[in-house]
């Protein structure tokens, strides 16, 4: 079985979409879940046209937090590099930070929260709009935290010797998968700064 | 094997789904009836006058659409076939994740049990309707079907989403990875074709669902407000404010819509696959049926409004959404003109599967004919939230996915099982089904039309909708005539799978990949090597072929007297192929 496979690309042009199906799972995954927050910022945007309009100004903290996930999103490039050229060393300092940034990020949000309930904007109590400021970031979340399980198996491979230029598969995946990530807390971040 | 756990469960679904309209149905029929006889099974919710407690009766509408919308018609058919018949057409050993498609089962395993552990919590089952509107659902306390059973609802389907997504996600790795040497994207029969779509539709209609619905959560459980705002219970201003109840419904029916075209489109794909077959002939219009099936996944995803097209919206929205929602008329008719002309002398062999997929274009054609109707803006107001409209959706979406199954079943169940379904019981089961159908749901029309409104637990209290009883009965009583007609397949269906007929290799004289691998496919689908695709798979009654049927591993230089020109060309393209490959292989 594994014979016939390799034997394909050699014999027929390269298929539309032609990548390893794990990867292309991941793709979808990524998918699903940007229609998830697809449908969180559309019905944002019908529950402020209900007249809900407040003049939320986001926290500088989200700010700093943004910058952290998109340097986390450069180490884990870094990290990559690393792999090509069988660097380990570098491959795990990399990933570590990463994971590191990761954490940080989580913590930032956090407390970003906590600003909230100083400006008076609560989960509970308040309306769809202040509710949303948490689900948000909150959903964002749980999927960073997942995210970061990722980098940590990635980062527990790379320690058993498993991750290298010619084992690249789950350490692209885990790339693909944080870029996703920074690339979604982008969209929601410009999106409640612009529409909040 | 999975496919066999998603068939089996969802058909118990199908009668516990069966059975609950049943017992609406006589509430409706016979409303002066006494259900004292039910108490065994009911309890308490017979009431002391021997009734159906009316809260109960709403739960009962609840829970049959959900069980059948979700578990048998989602999870059931296209869980059921998908897995089944994407490696085994496409020519692959497995999906490709086996693990996730694992998960994919006990996940909807999970949301099975606990929607079933919902039917007998103490304040019953979710009772706010399949679409669970709020304001209704988002308040514990608005009636006994929004409390608990609501909840266990929820959760079971937060799972069945979970199910659906990695089941979705696996199917199209799948059709787009691992598909065999040869089998191109024009080459994969349109069963294939359908699955792939109706991922795709999932894939980007449940998140949004799933988004929908932790809102839902978080409004009944933690006190947000996201669907709530000036609501006053006995004169009390809830807390809540600043949501909109409406803000659901566009959440919801944007997955709603897609939702019925992954219920109709797999029976769609099995369809096509079951009427070429059986009519010896080649798919009338193949390119046409997959840009049909392309066309409706499209539009379905900005249709949703015409849900609410009572619910105050923009009347100019709603003509967008009118002018949208007809186009739609145009992708179906294709593929109803597509089945007749595939049909139209062909050498049809009457298997129970082709009857059953002759009575879902049937069905089809009825059903949909009354969607441009309801697809009217102007005469839905008038028709809405009527029987109207009951009869259409149980017509286009409802029977016709559910023949579309059966007709899988019946088709495929030699590769399941080994064994052949007994005929007669299979002709006997078609015509009671498609005759009951018909008797259940036209009548309907006429109700509708007549004004009476749906969710009603009984009508003789209001004289205007006093009249019309001989015709619930009639409904009624055909209704319970189908129900039964189903326990003839039900017998014939567990009796074959132990006692049937020993299948031959290729019953039905067909073309795809899955009758050529052995009668019972193991671990690995093919023994030995995967086969090789060289040709579509509708190559049936070819002038100048040996037999009526060319399956599609059968390379153009063995056919030499049935070719065209340019296959002919390609034939000897095949005979390059061939040359490389000896070559790789003796380089390894």
């Amino acid at each position: 079985m594994q014979h016939t496979q390799f034997l394909q690309p050699d014999q027929q042009p390269l298929q539309p979409l032609a990548m390893h199906p794990r990867k292309f799972i991941v793709w979808l995954f990524m998918v699903s879940i940007f229609m998830m927050f697809a449908g969180w910022t559309s019905a944002f945007l019908v529950a402020r046209s209900e007249g809900d309009v407040l003049n939320i100004e986001l926290p500088s903290l989200f700010t700093i937090s943004t910058v952290l996930l998109v340097i986390s999103s450069v180490t884990m490039h870094l990290a990559i590099r690393s792999a090509r050229r069988d660097n380990l060393q570098g491959l795990k300092l990399f990933l570590g930070i990463t994971l590191a940034l990761g954490v940080v990020f989580l913590a930032a949000q956090w407390t970003g929260f906590a600003r909230f309930m100083e400006m008076d904007i609560y989960f509970v109590g308040g309306t769809a709009v202040q509710s949303f400021m948490y689900v948000l970031p909150f959903m964002h979340g749980l999927h960073i935290i997942a995210g970061l399980i990722f980098v940590g198996l990635v980062l527990y491979r790379a320690y058993r010797f498993k991750v290298h230029s010619k084992n690249m598969l789950s350490l692209e995946m885990c790339a693909t998968f944080w870029h996703f990530l920074d690339a979604l807390w982008l969209y929601l971040f410009l999106f409640l700064t612009l529409n909040a | 094997m999975i496919a066999k756990q998603f068939l089996v469960t969802g058909l118990l679904w199908a009668f516990i789904g069966g059975s609950l309209s049943i017992m609406f149905r006589l509430q409706l029929g016979f409303p002066e009836m006494s259900q004292e006889w039910l108490r065994p099974l009911l309890g308490d919710w017979i009431n002391s006058s021997g009734k159906i407690d009316p809260e109960f009766y709403l739960a009962l509408v609840t829970m049959h659409g959900t069980i059948m919308v979700f578990f048998v018609l989602t999870a059931g058919l296209s869980g059921t076939f998908s897995n089944f018949l994407i490696p085994l057409q496409l020519g692959a050993r497995d999906m490709a994740s086996g693990f996730m498609n694992m998960l994919s089962y006990w996940f909807f395993f999970l949301s099975s049990v606990i929607m079933f552990a919902s039917l007998f919590v103490e304040t019953g089952p979710a009772g706010a309707g399949w679409t669970v509107y709020p304001p209704l659902s988002a308040i514990q306390t608005s009636i006994s079907g929004a409390g608990f059973g609501l909840t266990l609802w929820l959760i079971s389907m937060t799972f069945f989403i979970v199910s659906q997504l990695l089941g979705g996600i696996n199917y199209i790795a799948t059709i787009i990875n691992l598909r065999t040497r040869g089998m191109s994207f024009v080459r994969m029969p349109l069963t294939i074709w359908s699955f792939f779509l109706t991922a795709i539709l999932g894939l980007l209609a449940f998140p949004v669902l799933f988004a929908a619905a932790l809102l839902l959560v978080f409004d009944r459980s933690l006190g947000t407000a996201f669907y709530l705002s000036d609501i006053y219970i006995a004169g009390e201003a809830l807390p809540h404010v600043g949501g909109s109840p409406l803000l659901y419904q566009h959440l919801f029916w944007f997955l709603g819509h897609p939702e019925v075209y992954i219920v109709i489109m797999p029976a769609l794909g099995i369809t096509s696959e079951v009427i070429a077959t059986n009519a010896r002939k080649p798919i009338f219009g193949y390119r046409a049926m997959i840009g049909s099936l392309i066309g409706i996944s499209v539009l379905s995803f900005v249709v949703w409004a015409h849900h609410m097209f009572v619910s105050g919206m923009n009347p100019f929205l709603g003509s967008v959404f009118m002018f949208l929602t007809l186009i739609i008329a145009v992708p179906s008719g294709v593929k109803v003109f597509n089945y007749l002309t595939t049909l139209w002398r062909g050498n049809i062999v009457f298997t129970p599967a082709m009857l059953f997929s002759i009575g879902l274009v049937s069905l089809f054609i009825s059903g949909g004919i009354t969607g441009i109707f309801l697809g009217n803006a102007a005469l839905d107001v008038y028709l809405h939230d009527t029987y109207f409209v009951v009869a259409h959706f149980h017509l286009v979406m409802g029977a016709a996915a559910f023949f579309g199954m059966m007709a899988g079943v019946y088709h495929w169940f030699p590769k399941m099982f080994g064994r052949m379904m007994d005929n007669k019981l299979g002709y006997i089961h078609f015509w009671m089904t498609f005759v009951g159908v018909y008797m259940v749901f036209f009548p309907m029309h006429y109700i509708g039309i007549a004004g009476y409104p749906r969710h009603y637990y009984s009508w003789t209290n209001f004289d205007a909708f006093s009249g019309f009883t001989d015709l619930n009965q009639f409904v009624t009583i055909a209704a319970i005539i189908t129900f039964s007609s189903q326990l003839i397949f039900a017998f014939n269906f567990f009796y074959s799978m132990f006692f049937g007929r020993k299948a031959p290799a290729n019953p039905w004289r067909s073309n795809t990949l899955e009758w050529t691998t052995p009668a019972e496919p193991g671990h690995g689908n093919w023994p030995g090597e995967i086969p090789t695709v060289y040709r579509w798979p509708y190559d049936y009654s070819k002038p100048g072929a040996i037999e009526d049927y060319i399956p599609q591993h059968i390379p153009y230089s063995m056919t030499p007297g049935s070719n065209l020109p340019h296959e002919n060309e390609l034939a000897d393209r095949e005979k390059d192929d061939d040359a490389i490959v000896v070559d790789d292989t003796n380089k390894h």
